[in-house]
């Protein structure tokens, strides 16, 4: 059956966008079409039947016969989870239809004109995936199911004896990614008990000690040289480091910090919040929808792998330049522009399917992203107090609960610890995961107030199986067979199962006697539900295929068997003297480039395909405003019986780590921080989350950048009194530069500050409200501008000068002004960020739709007062009969800047008057799918 | 008085069962949230209720496009029993995916295709009500209603809309801005007797004042509460 759609389908004008953007000559009319092929003994009224159950008479034409004409066809490579095909099975069954098999396709049709070369590389760059997907000119063969294979025998692998030369051929032929330390200890221990690994064994071990599970960069002993030192100094691991942080400042509110899947805090009684934020850089790189799709639903599992219900998703994105020359794009690397289309409909998809609002978030673009887009995804749960799960306990069942096993991102947590190059994406076919938001709904309706029925809970992410049921049975042991695992087609090695990351499936512990109570529910819910085996209680990890052994480790070996890593650094020797500012020509025309650059300018176009409404809980949104299309700083979250809520702010800036990676990790701090005070939250009461995006650890200048950083979050989660409570690392994020070398992405800091907001209905936000209030600058302005975006708009000089520097009066400032917000003398505040005060005072006025009158600037060098970004500052409207009372609880500290003004200009000093709908239009630039201007009206 | 008993219906993949829940709460109903599945082992459930809606969300994640399996659900596996509810003057609404649901049974007239700019969009709208409609969720809403629509297939199709109008069911009209082509800006369409309301956009995502975006601003008011549709068509099943 090919069903085309009568209106133009939206999918036409996304082809002919894509070929444009990819340089592609026009390819006149193109038509869309899907397909649905099913094999069975059909009649004439089956046939009907059929047809009137995928054809939608208004909007479709249905055909059975088989189309003609230039076209090319997708389909899905055998194996390959096909939803709608699955949906027409069990249709075809409610209607009591007889069919065999169905898969569908995607079929373009093109004009007889258009010669092959350029069908195939619309085909190639733009429509499939050939990881997942194939595609055929003409007419495509339905995909088979998968062949049916026997069940396969586990291997030995011959290990013992063999040198380092041997140990390095079996760790590349098994894509181990192991150092040769470790596979000599894991040699060591197979001759020590007299045999060799098993296949399951070998990969177990490589992925419970893979970079990407076993944090081995962030738990090693570091030789960290000083600048001007000749020898290195031994420093504790920086997760140590990271730890005793947040056991020093000790905040009354952590529950759980560094341990398990999220850290969980409690700011309001008898709740407590999940908070957990994972990259998923690697995935996306080579399948930017699925990579960025299951990165979402990773760490939606996180949250639910802790007893918590997800009610909010993040995501900050770095991408290469989207206008990037197809001649400059590397080899084996999919263009930004595709990458960036991709990851967002995953990041959209996921989120939106699943019901939970997509909030806070940001969109990076630089250079060196082009071959590693970097994906961070966060999710924020809530639970009512509750001791926290400490099973398992000997003698429990393993449950594993959601979606079927298949061949789906084998080997995803090796792959993640390898570095990127022009090969990766075949190499690495099969670590793309397929992800199904549906099915992970269900797991959280099956999940959500099941938490008294089992004894611990954990998620199937990188590692599957192997590191579900691995982590789980440290210590207690487990025994469990891979034959009772569902899986989506035959054929799947023992390893393979094992190791699967197939995604949506948890593992849950459930004492005998309550296994049936739990599947009940899950049968009630529609979730797959499969008793693999138990907990033993003998600290063995016995894996077994339909009863024979194929893996047997002492669970000690597994998890402190590994050899303690030492890792030399060079840290870095930061310019922190010797200011230089810059000279601008034309103020006013900087200020419209910095509003259109990439990284400022609006995200409309990307927030709008996020649902942020649902669960009603969205009180401050990302974009707030007259207009609706102001930045926010934070977002605020509360259910709508509460009156408290939360807040949540990001903290980024891999241009200030270029040149300064300690300072910039403080100030990814302070900005993450000061954006949740600065829409109400109280500065006493946020906990913090760090992801580290870095280069290859082993190039010691990386890994000194990487000390320096945590040193900077250290020092301001102390000055802020905001502890970490979870964190992750990607490394290995590299690329081959313009001078054919290996070089680090900027050192990519990405801080998460979730803020307690007492009063929920009181929330403060950046518009400006009321012409005549007073404007005035929190904090103080440097002049500080390595790294700035107005270099990155002017272009850099040869001597960039300093980066911005910590403000030790930061965390006074904030709590002064949290005093301030509620004595309720706050009418809007905005954080100065990238761009600098011009860029702030621009964007309040955008928000408002109100011009503002800068009277006083606070620096005498105009560059400095309006395009540094120096930390710590914000901008807050208040009303003039209140500034005697701010400037009490201020204790004078801050800067009066000028007026609100009815004008409709932002006039700066010195500086041609700019009309605020200018300011908008350069904010707005990008933003192409604001097709709708807002309606709700300002009706006040 | 006792509150009026409610259902809400769900599938596979319906996400927001539970908004709608408290809204119903909201407006003065007792409510369950049941799914199709169970409705059509245990049919009581529906027969029990007064009010139902059929709740947003990607139910069998949209497999064979939007609505179509719980349709079927609601068709072949109940008979003729959703009719039934409506023919004893139960009123019945669907919002979003529940809005595709019903227009894939026989209780809605048209259908819902992709929007017009081809993606899924999430922003608020006003929405005002058609004074001809005889829908007895809007019956004496004046004020235009405010709040978001998050969908990926809303545009309204039909072959005729003017007699659609003329019969009384464009019941909601989206004001000044179309978000998704739907024809003659209709975002909500009633059946012939007005018992049954389909409409994209979510009301139940606007129930306390401070949900509104202009909030601070001193936007949105109680007037304009999407709240005001669950209170009018709880308050009609009331008087059953």
């Amino acid at each position: 059956m090919t069903i085309r759609s009568i209106d133009p389908d939206p999918r036409v004008l996304q082809l002919h966008d894509g070929a444009a953007a990819l340089g592609l000559p026009s390819v006149g009319d193109v038509h869309v079409a899907d397909l649905v092929h099913v094999r069975g003994e059909l009649s004439d009224d089956d046939r009907q039947k059929l047809h009137s159950l995928l054809v939608d008479p208004l909007l479709q034409k249905g055909t059975w016969s088989t189309p003609t004409g230039r076209a090319v066809e997708i389909a899905l490579l055998p194996g390959v989870t096909d939803t709608a095909a699955d949906a027409v099975m069990a249709a075809a069954e409610m209607l009591d239809l007889s069919i065999e098999h169905a898969s569908t396709g995607l079929r373009v049709e093109f004009e007889d004109r258009v010669d092959d070369t350029l069908v195939h590389a619309i085909a190639e760059r733009l429509l499939m995936n050939p990881i997942i997907e194939r595609s055929a000119m003409g007419t495509i063969e339905p995909t088979a199911a998968a062949d049916e294979e026997t069940q396969v025998a586990a291997s030995v692998v011959p290990l013992r004896g063999l040198d380092d030369d041997g140990l390095a051929e079996v760790g590349v032929e098994r894509a181990l990614y192991l150092d040769p330390e470790e596979l000599r200890v894991i040699r060591d221990h197979f001759e020590s008990i007299g045999r060799d690994p098993t296949d399951v064994e070998i990969e177990t071990l490589a992925q419970t000690w893979s970079e990407h599970c076993a944090h081995k960069t962030f738990r090693a002993i570091v030789h960290a040289t000083e600048p001007g030192e000749s020898s290195p100094r031994r420093r504790e691991s920086l997760m140590k480091q990271l730890r005793s942080c947040t056991e020093e400042i000790d905040a009354p509110f952590v529950r759980s910090a560094f341990v398990g899947n999220a850290g969980v805090i409690e700011f309001a009684k008898g709740t407590t919040l999940a908070l957990k934020a994972e990259t998923h850089n690697h995935p996306s790189a080579v399948e930017p929808f699925g990579g960025a799709n299951t990165g979402v639903g990773g760490v939606i599992r996180d949250v639910l792998g802790i007893a918590h219900k997800p009610i909010a998703v993040t995501d900050i994105l770095c991408f290469g330049p989207t206008d990037l020359p197809l001649d400059d794009l590397p080899d084996g690397s999919l263009h930004p522009r595709r990458i960036e289309e991709g990851v967002i409909a995953g990041v959209a998809d996921y989120g939106n399917k699943i019901g939970l609002p997509t909030v806070a978030g940001a969109i990076l673009y630089d250079p060196a992203y082009t071959t590693n887009p970097l994906v961070f995804a966060g999710c924020i749960g809530t639970a009512p107090a509750r001791r926290l799960h400490e099973g398992p306990d000997s003698g429990d069942r393993v449950i594993v609960l959601g979606g079927a096993t298949g061949r789906d991102g084998i080997r995803g947590a090796t792959f993640s610890s390898a570095t990127m190059d022009a090969t990766t994406g075949e190499v690495a076919g099969a670590s793309v995961q397929i992800g199904d938001p549906i099915v992970e709904k269900l797991l959280i309706d099956v999940l959500v107030g099941a938490e008294d029925m089992y004894s611990a809970i954990t998620d199937c992410g990188a590692g599957g199986l192997s590191s579900a049921v691995g982590e789980m049975a440290e210590g207690v042991g487990a025994d469990v067979d891979l034959a009772l695992v569902p899986r989506k087609y035959p054929g799947l090695e023992p390893w393979e199962v094992w190791l699967s990351e197939a995604q949506e499936r948890m593992v849950v512990s459930v004492p005998p006697r309550g296994v049936s109570a739990l599947a009940k529910r899950c049968e009630k819910a529609g979730v797959n539900w499969a008793d693999i085996g138990s907990f033993t209680g003998d600290g063995i990890l016995v894996v077994r295929n339909d009863g024979e052994k194929v893996a047997e480790l002492d669970t000690a070996f597994l998890h402190d068997g590994r050899p303690q890593r030492e890792m030399n650094a060079t840290l870095p020797d930061p310019k922190r003297s010797g200011a230089t500012s810059r000279t601008v020509e034309d103020p006013a025309a900087t200020l419209l480039a910095l509003l259109g650059h990439p990284n400022i300018a609006s995200k409309a176009a990307t927030i709008h395909r996020y649902d942020h409404e649902i669960l009603g809980a969205t009180v401050v949104r990302p974009l707030i405003g007259a207009a609706s299309d102001g930045p926010a700083d934070g977002v605020v979250l509360a259910a709508p019986t509460d009156t408290h809520g939360i807040a949540i702010g990001i903290g980024v800036n891999p241009w200030h780590g270029l040149h300064d990676p300690e300072g910039m990790a403080f100030n990814a701090v302070d900005e993450a921080v000061r954006n949740v005070v600065a829409v109400g939250a109280d500065p006493d009461k946020i906990a913090l989350l760090d992801n580290f995006s870095w280069g290859d650890p082993r190039r010691e200048s990386t890994m000194g950048d990487l000390v320096a950083a945590v040193d900077g979050c250290c020092a301001a989660a102390f000055m802020f009194n905001a502890p970490f409570v979870s964190g992750k690392d990607s490394l290995n994020n590299e690329y081959v530069g313009a001078d054919g070398e290996r070089h680090a992405v900027p050192p990519t800091l990405v801080i998460t500050a979730v803020g307690h907001v007492p009063d929920a209905d009181r929330c403060v936000t950046p518009d400006l409200l009321t012409p005549g209030n007073v404007l005035m600058l929190i904090g103080s302005t440097e002049t500080e501008f390595a790294g700035s975006h107005l270099d990155l708009v002017l272009g850099q000089p040869d001597d960039p000068g300093v980066a911005p520097a910590p403000d030790p009066d930061a965390a006074m400032h904030y709590r002064n002004l949290h005093a301030a917000m509620q004595a309720g003398l706050i009418v809007s505040c905005h954080d100065v960020s990238e761009g600098g005060l011009a860029v702030a005072l621009a964007e309040m006025c955008i928000a408002g739709r109100l011009g503002a009158t800068i009277e006083d600037l606070p620096h005498e060098d105009l560059a400095t007062a309006l395009f540094s970004e120096s930390a710590g500052r914000l901008v807050v409207e208040v009303e003039e009969r209140s500034v005697p009372a701010f400037l009490r609880i201020m204790d004078d500290d801050v800067f009066p800047l000028g007026h609100v003004s009815e004008s409709g200009n932002l006039s700066l000093p010195g500086v041609d008057a700019i009309g605020v709908s200018d300011l908008a239009d350069a904010f707005n630039s990008r933003a192409t799918a604001v097709h709708a201007e807002d309606s709700t009206g300002d009706t006040k | 008085m006792s509150r009026v008993p409610a259902i809400v219906i769900t599938g596979p993949g319906t996400n927001r069962d539970h908004d709608v829940a408290t809204a119903l709460e909201f407006a003065g109903a007792d409510v369950r949230i049941v799914s199709s599945r169970a409705v059509v082992d245990n049919p009581r459930h529906l027969d029990e209720a007064r009010v139902a809606v059929v709740a947003g969300g990607f139910s069998y994640a949209d497999s064979l496009g939007a609505g179509r399996m719980l349709a079927l659900d609601l068709t072949l596996g109940l008979g003729d029993r959703l009719e039934n509810f409506v023919a004893q003057g139960r009123p019945l609404l669907g919002i979003c995916n529940g809005f595709q649901v019903l227009s894939r049974t026989s209780l809605l007239p048209g259908s819902l295709g992709h929007n017009a700019q081809g993606e899924f969009d999430c922003r608020w709208v006003v929405l005002d009500r058609v004074e001809r409609s005889n829908s007895v969720w809007t019956k004496g809403i004046d004020d235009p209603i405010h709040c978001p629509i998050a969908h990926g297939e809303g545009r309204y199709v039909h072959p005729d809309p003017e007699s659609l109008a003329a019969a009384g069911q464009v019941a909601l009209r989206y004001r000044s801005t179309n978000p998704n082509g739907s024809v003659n800006d209709i975002a909500g369409v009633s059946d012939p007797t007005g018992l049954v309301l389909g409409l994209m956009p979510h009301p139940e995502n606007h129930i306390v004042l401070r949900q509104h975006p202009h909030h601070r601003r001193g936007g949105g008011g109680t007037s304009h509460l999407g709240l005001r549709i669950f209170e009018t068509g709880v308050a009609h099943a009331k008087q059953l």
